[in-house]
């Protein structure tokens, strides 16, 4: 009986979730858009060059930001799996703190160092080109592969490696011919969501590509908030889901490998050569370091000089914003943690399902969640304005909203971290313990708990910086004054004039990345004593 | 509870003004007074209105709670987006409205919203103390709150004798200022937008012909006023030295200067001076009309005027209401700005876009 309950809940309440915030939302606001002119736009797409082009630049250039991501993280995601050194946990918390800048200020940040570096203009020019999209997109989604596959990396037994080298490969042949095809479903998984990211990425597009640079996302904003066509907006949105649904289908299809023998010990890694810290090290500083180093140091600019004073001021409110940017702060803080609470929880009971569930039904959960990755934020926040408007579900002014809004955001990452691994747990493993004598629930609590639990730890990280950080789908939301966020107050500050609150909008976007940075390393410290649980 | 306050609010209102009418004698021609006046503070006492507003609306603490005060009515503020999202999310919802009152919507986008019939109209009796240029709409669905100048900035060290600043936009495509101009994609930008209206209302059909000439004075087009003012422009450590922002730009260069300055380092070009005006009004659907009513004069109210400023950056519309120091010091207002007809932006503001960005950016 109480396996059927549980059965029930597992399925229930991720269909729940997914039907009730994005998948009645994102039907209205299409079935609106289709009946008022998009049905008509829809047809006429494929015969638009604008269109053509748009589309090809969308994915173009979504996918060499993710080879790209992937080619740069793989070298740390080695470090962090199999190597050990001071500050290992400390770099991996780190790697997520880009995750939850304002594209407005990372934006600034970037044009900052390129001016510096002389790429603002002239032959090397990065400014308001793809080059900056490229690079912006490396920095924003670096910590994706890092962590997912890092995790994963960890927990594989490193055998068949040492195996392939006691019989005269080459590290390079052995990377290639052994590590790569192991690691398929984390760096697969990785790269479908950094794909989503990028195929919708929006202020980084606008900002750092300049005006003459447009994609299907973009296109979407122009179109249904600047130009009131609404018909047009919904004929894109439906591409952009057509094409994402596509992306995680593929994506899906490469994660699906069992067994490859993850373990609940690590094995204590080799100490980490100088010249390989030093190498990456280096790489990750040059693509995250420069522009964060930029933020500090403006954010300690003040007075002409270098002082705290930007950071008081955090506490002092400004006449523009309802709140002190410390209470700010702590919304966001409170937003995140129930976003987080939401996402681990859709996401965990949604990953039971993918891996343990029937088989289309695993399907249809590994693909429908992952979707609102792939949503335009104005699909869905126009979405949920349009939906969730009578009783029961009059949640357009509830303070649950932006929190669930999140979520939606969220869950697909904790399902890219917890799915490959759960699919992975040595069956061996599972079976001694059978034969042992351990029954099922037994099992599932001393083998994949505390296995799942250190996936399950990197995913509630990104959910919770996801929900820090984000800023478009929550614009969209109607929110009292007094539940302003972080992200929303800087964008405040930097809308007016006035050295003094741009300094502040600097010191608020780095205690943003110690928060994010700290909440992080909270959290994976649980994951440390979740393994040695065994 | 939905049930209970849609019948009953109604009936209330019904008995109370009943009651006033009778106890006032009836029949003393008072029928042109706004509801508001004729049913009395009791009516709408208790009540709460929503206001849906922009993510750029803030006053001070208690000025709502001077509202509370005086009518009884509860004010709940619900803030979205900018402009265009907070337009568009009340066209989406036009058949179940977000609030009771939308403040925010400017005369760029007046003409989409009036076509979407947001609004019903009235006529509040503060308006006598606002000035008729800034009343678009004769039918008075919506009410003007506050205005604010969209004009090239520029950043006054930058010139002297030798070079002085330009007079106005006829000299922004003089050699003598190549490579000085930061401006916004009107695609992307509410201030470029007003300012691609400026020179629309400047040079009528030959806009097209002056906006070649800015490219070919190496114009410099951004997607947001952010990327421009700090990007581009001096005031951020940028290089160029004139830059399309506000008229209310220079009083901020003050207020929020660091380290603290005695006048601002910037100043305005009048005569580039496009008027964007926002308006309330209050959405149709609406089951709190008398207290809506109620709200949007007191959106008009000396207490909320003088309290815009130094909160959005925006100039009152009411002719009486006293500015801070700030605003009457450093602010050059243009005794003409340029303005368009709303109707006339609305039916041409996606060709102009398009035949701009061919002609500025591809």
């Amino acid at each position: 009986m109480t396996g059927r309950l549980a059965r029930f809940l597992c399925v229930g309440i991720p269909v729940a979730f997914l039907g009730l915030f994005f998948i009645y939302p994102v039907v209205s606001i299409l079935g609106f858009g289709l009946s008022g002119g998009g049905l008509e736009h829809l047809v006429g797409l494929p015969g638009s060059a604008t269109f053509r082009g748009v589309a090809w630049f969308t994915l173009w250039q979504a996918a060499v930001s993710t080879v790209l991501t992937v080619v740069v993280a793989l070298p740390g995601a080695h470090l962090v799996a199999r190597r050990r050194f001071a500050g290992r946990r400390l770099l991996r918390a780190l790697a997520t703190v880009p995750f939850v800048l304002p594209t407005v200020v990372v934006g600034g940040a970037f044009l900052a160092v390129f001016d510096r570096l002389g790429m603002s203009d002239g032959s090397f020019r990065l400014t308001h080109t793809v080059w900056a999209v490229l690079i912006a997109h490396v920095f924003f989604n670096l910590a994706v592969v890092l962590r997912t596959v890092g995790s994963y990396w960890e927990g594989l037994d490193p055998g068949p490696e040492e195996q392939a080298r006691v019989l005269g490969a080459s590290p390079a042949q052995t990377f290639v011919m052994v590590t790569l095809p192991r690691l398929r479903p984390a760096v697969a998984a990785a790269a479908s969501i950094v794909f989503l990211f990028c195929l919708t990425s929006f202020g980084v597009v606008l900002l750092l590509g300049g005006p003459g640079i447009a994609t299907i996302e973009t296109e979407i904003w122009r179109h249904s908030v600047w130009r009131g066509d609404f018909g047009a907006a919904t004929a894109l949105a439906l591409v952009q889901l057509v094409a994402v649904l596509a992306v995680v289908g593929v994506g899906n299809g490469l994660q699906r490998r069992r067994a490859v023998g993850l373990r609940t010990v690590v094995a204590r890694a080799p100490v980490a050569g100088w010249w390989e810290l030093a190498a990456n090290l280096g790489l990750l500083g040059l693509v995250m370091g420069l522009p964060v180093a930029v933020l500090v140091e403006r954010s300690f600019l003040s007075g002409g000089g270098y002082s705290l004073d930007n950071y008081r001021a955090l506490a002092v409110r400004v006449d523009l914003l309802p709140l002190t940017a410390l209470e700010a702060l702590v919304n966001s803080f409170v937003f995140a943690l129930a976003a987080t609470a939401m996402a681990v929880t859709v996401g965990g009971l949604a990953s039971l399902v993918v891996v343990h569930g029937q088989r289309a039904l695993s399907r249809v959960f590994d693909l429908g969640l992952m979707l609102p990755l792939g949503a335009s934020a104005v699909t869905i926040g126009f979405g949920m304005l349009i939906a969730l408007d009578q009783p029961p579900l009059d949640l357009r002014s509830s303070r649950w909203l932006v929190p669930v809004a999140h979520a939606l955001i969220g869950v697909p990452f904790v399902m890219r971290t917890l799915v490959p691994t759960l699919r992975s747990i040595d069956w061996r493993l599972r079976e001694a313990a059978a034969v042992l004598g351990a029954s099922p629930g037994v099992v599932r609590r001393r083998i994949d708990f505390p296995i799942a639990a250190r996936a399950l730890v990197v995913g509630a990280g990104f959910a919770f910086a996801v929900s820090l950080g984000e800023f478009g789908a929550t614009s969209f939301l109607p929110r009292q004054p007094d539940r302003l966020t972080a992200p929303l107050a800087l964008f405040r500050l930097l809308g007016t004039p006035g050295q003094q609150l741009r300094g502040q909008a600097m010191a608020l976007a780095v205690v943003l990345m110690v928060i994010t940075g700290f909440s992080v390393l909270a959290i994976e410290t649980r994951r440390g004593s979740a393994g040695a649980d065994l | 509870m939905r049930f209970l306050h849609q019948t009953t609010t109604p009936a209330a209102l019904f008995v109370l003004a009943a009651v006033f009418v009778g106890a006032c004698g009836a029949g003393n021609g008072s029928s042109t007074v706004p509801i508001s006046a004729t049913t009395g503070v009791q009516a709408i006492s208790g009540q709460t209105v929503t206001l849906v507003t922009h993510d750029s609306f803030w006053v001070s603490e208690g000025t709502l709670r001077e509202f509370t005060a005086e009518s009884g009515v509860e004010v709940e503020v619900q803030r979205l987006g900018d402009t265009g999202q907070l337009v568009a999310s009340a066209i989406l919802t036009s058949g179940d409205p977000l609030g009771d009152v939308l403040y925010g919507v400017d005369n760029t986008f007046l003409q989409r919203a009036l076509d979407a019939d947001l609004f019903t109209p009235y006529e509040s009796p503060a308006l006598t103390g606002v000035p008729a240029s800034l009343i678009l709409d004769p039918g008075h669905r919506v009410t003007p709150i506050d205005f604010g100048d969209v004009c090239v900035n520029y950043w006054i060290d930058a010139f002297d004798d030798d070079l002085p600043e330009p007079s106005g936009l006829a000299d922004l495509v003089d050699p003598a200022y190549s490579g000085m101009l930061a401006v916004q994609n009107p695609e992307t930008s509410s201030p470029g937008m007003a300012f691609l209206l400026a020179t629309i209302a400047e040079y009528g059909d030959g806009w097209e012909e002056y906006w070649s000439a800015l490219r070919h004075n190496d114009v410099s087009v951004t997607t947001g006023w952010e990327d421009a003012y700090y990007g581009e422009f001096i005031a951020g450590g940028g290089d160029r030295p004139i830059v399309v922002s506000y008229a209310s730009s220079p009083p901020a260069e003050v207020i929020y200067a660091d380290p603290p300055v005695d006048s601002p380092p910037t100043a305005v070009l009048t005569d580039t001076c496009f008027r964007q005006v926002e308006f309330a009004g209050i959405l149709a659907g609406t089951e709190n009309r008398a207290a809506s009513e109620a709200l949007v004069d007191f959106l008009l109210s000396p207490t909320f005027q003088e309290d815009i400023p130094l909160n959005m950056f925006v100039f009152p519309a009411l002719e009486a209401a006293t500015l801070p120091d700030e605003f009457v010091d450093f602010v050059k207002l243009p005794d003409n700005p340029h303005v368009l007809d709303p109707a006339m932006i609305e039916a041409n503001r996606n060709d102009w876009t398009e035949r701009w960005t061919d002609l500025v950016l591809r």
